[in-house]
């Protein structure tokens, strides 16, 4: 069986799966729940200066699919509402417990040193293995200058960053807010700060629905409602651009990232590992299915694992990271052909409707005369754009087959029809 | 009506437990199983259901709209084609029709969308809080529709919607036809006949008259001469002999008659229920008898088809739900001998052992006998004489001792129209008399259109 334990930024856990920084991190009962059922570390729900704030009632939404499954999720939270003394005895001996399970506290302080340097050297006492600086809460937090507030402001990133590397000998996470323009640039502050890692997506501003009864945004709080945060599987993709871009970063090379968003199955997780995330946090999945999902999780990527031959996760960490690359550097000249399996195909006419409404006219009907419907790519119309394998909803029945061009790799930077092209 | 049975005992059980047989064969959908099949639609284009449905509803937009929570828009799309699409949805033939061309069939689950379910959940569930359809301005057309089942109801509607008044002149009681009368008490529960008629004349400009029987009290020539067209609906009123001595035994009746009882029955413990019968045809009435008589007490029901169980025109489903109700099928035997006790009675039926040769079916000499105390025929309809014995009705050109029609569904006499049962490609499904109504409806309006 394949080692799923890791090393992330000097802090050891057995496997990559962390729980993240929210509610089923809040207190001791769920932590030991969470290890009980095989979860790698947690990192504990956001600390705070007391008194804790108080959390208003209704307080999570979803984006439904049609068939009630949770597409995306959206909470409007704060820090744990509990005092500080209860959660620092709580992570003291919870850690005692479990010494094997990563244990990662996440702070919010306000913007100033003497905060900082007061709770820092209370939170090491503890034995926690590490530090997360919560930059990313995108509601209620930011009106009273933290969270986002914070993580939207590089030099603040880099200033905090910096206190906490000076009053503590902890590794520091610094988790990034997705609502800003360029992710890149809070992360080399953090770099640049000190930080050991970073950690990310947190959640991203939204409003999940609108009640048109009442015309209020969900959750509703009485006759209002607020934005909230935004996690789940819709935020995956966004989760993965950002998790990219940070590790094909040359100014945060080797900056270790831990990968949150959407992560709901090992699949999920081998691919954030895989874009250069050297640890996964997982959220919204444990609170829809509970912590047991991880068996299944752990399962999963170690047999996965071992169909590849990967002993470890550094086997093929970040091995898609060289292979993600700015659009300038496509081959040109790479081409894709659409084909049909004719007897997979079930006549149900997408491909043909989506391509041909609205792309390339590059799919053909035809009508036997017994009524029968055929479709067949027109080979020399298709672009090879994949909507119909896209639309297509049987498995396998269209493929997306590479083209022998008989032409080498060419990039737009050599492409004569580029006017900017440096051509030799 | 059942006098040819009243020798025989009554249903046994209590009325709470028959009408207890006799409620839903297929359960309605409820909100969230209707929300997960709608989701399994793939909302095809040119999409194969759609395409395959005799009335042309748009499928996959009916379901979408079901998935989205707009039933009425659901509701909405199934009545622009087919106005007794609830009963429609109960009665069709889906597994020939739109579920046996749905593409679901040919994935990986292999198993269609229940889209004759996700009708009825349409139908059942929409809410209008006025008649979804409004009339056009008036014409001053005057149509007359003689026949009010399905065909006459579909072709009322539409031209009321066009802007004609409209009067049905219908035989019996009570409007609906065959749903009213003739389809398994299962299928369309309740009232559910009557409420889908009163919902279709909600649209207003229709006048029914009943009891108003053509050839009898009622004459072609009368109503062409009082109205600018007329369209007949009629069905086939007739059930077809055996052809054998004593067809008139006591004991001996059409099923269709003893089923349009069943459906009128305020009290089913009167019903006369044999301990044995014979029910000879292999349509979807034969089964819906057996079926029936069975749910109400019969110990052995016998369907005797003179053919093989690949060729009845009863499908696999009505089958099935026939061998689930034990009813047992002999096929291979046809009719030979109606045996009557010393009283003249039915006490049994001699069947003839057949087989195929060259196509051709040939009795092989062997025969079997089955005591019984009743035989239904349901060995299928034919026009009812009497009905076109006027001077113009006999004008009629017939095909197949059915009305002759052209595209538009002109018969031979013009300013006549006809659909449904009645005409030469009538197909004895509902929902192809819908179609027949709403098609010469609009032929009847073009054609008065032309006329000015």
């Amino acid at each position: 069986m394949a080692d799923l334990s890791i090393n992330f930024a000097g802090i050891k856990a057995p496997n990559p799966f962390w729980l993240a920084s929210a509610p089923p991190t809040d207190k001791a009962y769920n932590v030991i729940r969470a290890f009980e059922a095989g979860w790698g570390g947690v990192v504990w729900k956001t600390l705070g200066e007391d008194p804790p704030p108080v959390n208003v009632s209704s307080r999570y939404s979803a984006h439904f699919g049609k068939n009630r499954e949770v597409i995306g999720f959206n909470n409007i939270e704060l820090i744990t509402d509990r005092s500080l003394e209860i959660n620092l005895r709580e992570i003291t001996q919870v850690k005692k417990d479990w010494p094997d399970r990563a244990m990662i506290v996440s702070l919010m302080y306000p913007c100033e040193e003497e905060s900082w340097a007061r709770i820092l050297p209370l939170v090491e006492a503890t034995g926690a293995d590490g530090i997360e600086l919560n930059f990313g809460c995108p509601h209620g937090m930011p009106e009273r200058g933290m969270g986002a507030a914070v993580g939207q402001v590089p030099e603040y990133v880099e200033m905090i960053t910096r206190w906490c590397k000076k009053y503590c000998s902890l590794p520091v996470i610094v988790k990034l807010t997705p609502n800003i323009t360029d992710v890149r640039i809070p992360a080399r502050a953090a770099f640049n700060g000190g930080a050991d890692a970073v950690s990310l997506i947190n959640t991203i501003n939204s409003i999940t629905s609108i009640d048109l009864d009442q015309m209020i945004a969900r959750p509703i709080v009485g006759t209002q409602s607020t934005h909230g945060g935004y996690c789940g599987s819709a935020v995956k993709p966004i989760a993965l651009n950002m998790v990219a871009e940070i590790a094909r970063d040359p100014a945060t090379k080797g900056l270790p990232i831990s990968g949150i968003g959407g992560i709901g199955n090992w699949r999920d997780a081998a691919e954030f590992l895989a874009l250069g995330a050297g640890s996964v946090q997982v959220c919204t999945a444990a609170m829809l299915h509970g912590f047991r999902i991880v068996k299944e999780m752990t399962d999963g990527l170690s047999r996965w694992m071992d169909e590849k031959g990967y002993e470890r996760i550094s086997d093929f960490a970040g091995k898609a990271v060289a292979n993600t690359t700015d659009w300038k550097y496509l081959d040109m000249n790479y081409a894709v052909i659409a084909e049909i399996d004719q007897d997979k195909c079930i006549q149900c006419g997408r491909c043909y409707i989506a391509c041909e409404d609205t792309s390339h006219q590059s799919i053909a009907q035809l009508i036997a005369d017994n009524g029968t419907r055929k479709y067949e790519v027109i080979k020399e119309e298709c672009v090879g754009c994949n909507l119909c394998q896209i639309t297509c909803p049987v498995e396998q029945c269209i493929t997306m087959v590479p083209q022998a061009t008989g032409k080498p790799y060419m990039n737009w930077t050599q492409d004569p029809r580029n006017p900017r092209a440096v051509l030799k | 009506m059942l006098e040819a049975l009243k020798h025989l005992p009554q249903a046994e059980e209590s009325q709470e437990t028959l009408r207890s047989h006799f409620t839903d064969l297929n359960p309605a959908l409820n909100k969230r199983q209707a929300a997960i099949e709608s989701d399994r639609c793939l909302y095809c284009y040119d999409a194969p259901c759609t395409r395959i449905c005799p009335s042309e509803i748009d499928v996959p937009s009916f379901i979408q709209n079901i998935a989205v929570g707009n039933i009425n828009g659901a509701a909405k799309v199934i009545l622009d084609q087919n106005i007794l699409g609830a009963s429609c949805s109960r009665v069709c033939p889906t597994e020939i029709l739109c579920e046996h061309a749905c593409v679901r069939n040919h994935d990986a689950e292999g198993a269609p969308v229940k889209i004759g379910l996700l009708q009825r959940f349409a139908l059942d569930n929409a809410k209008f809080e006025q008649h979804p359809f409004q009339r056009a301005a008036s014409t001053g057309n005057k149509i007359a529709i003689v026949g009010g089942g399905p065909a006459g109801l579909s072709c009322a509607h539409r031209l009321a919607t066009l802007g004609h008044d409209v009067v049905i002149f219908e035989a019996k009681q009570k409007s609906g036809g065959l749903n009213e009368y003739g389809i398994a008490k299962y299928k369309l529960t309740e009232d559910s006949a009557q409420r889908e008629v009163e919902f279709l004349l909600q649209i207003g400009g229709i006048t029914v008259k009943h009891e108003q029987v053509l050839g009898k009290n009622l004459h072609l020539a009368d109503l062409r001469r009082d109205y600018d067209a007329v369209f007949l609906g009629i069905g086939l009123g007739a059930s077809r002999q055996l052809g054998l001595t004593g067809e008139d035994a006591p004991g001996l009746m059409a099923a269709v008659d003893y089923i349009a009882e069943l459906r009128q029955a305020e009290d089913l413990t009167k019903l006369p229920v044999p301990k044995q019968c014979v029910v000879i045809g292999a349509g979807n009435t034969a089964i819906d008898m057996a079926v029936q008589i069975a749910r109400l007490g019969a110990e052995q029901v016998t369907l005797v088809y003179r053919r093989g169980a690949e060729h009845m025109s009863a499908t696999h489903h009505e089958q099935d739900i026939a061998k689930a109700n034990q009813v047992r099928i002999i096929t291979w035997a046809q009719p030979q001998e109606i045996l009557r006790d010393a009283e003249g009675k039915v006490s049994g039926m001699r069947f003839a052992r057949t087989k195929e040769v060259g196509g051709k079916l040939q009795t092989s000499g062997a025969t079997i006998d089955i005591p019984t105390q009743a035989v239904f025929k349901a060995i299928g309809q034919c026009m009812d004489n009497s009905s076109l014995s006027d001077d113009l009705a006999k004008e009629l050109q017939k095909q197949n001792d059915k009305i002759h029609v052209d595209a538009q569904y002109r018969t031979s006499v013009s300013g006549i129209y006809a659909g449904g049962d009645c005409i030469a490609d009538g197909q004895d499904l509902t929902v192809q008399a819908v179609q027949h109504g709403k098609l010469a409806a609009l032929a009847i309006d073009n054609d008065l259109k032309a006329k000015v």
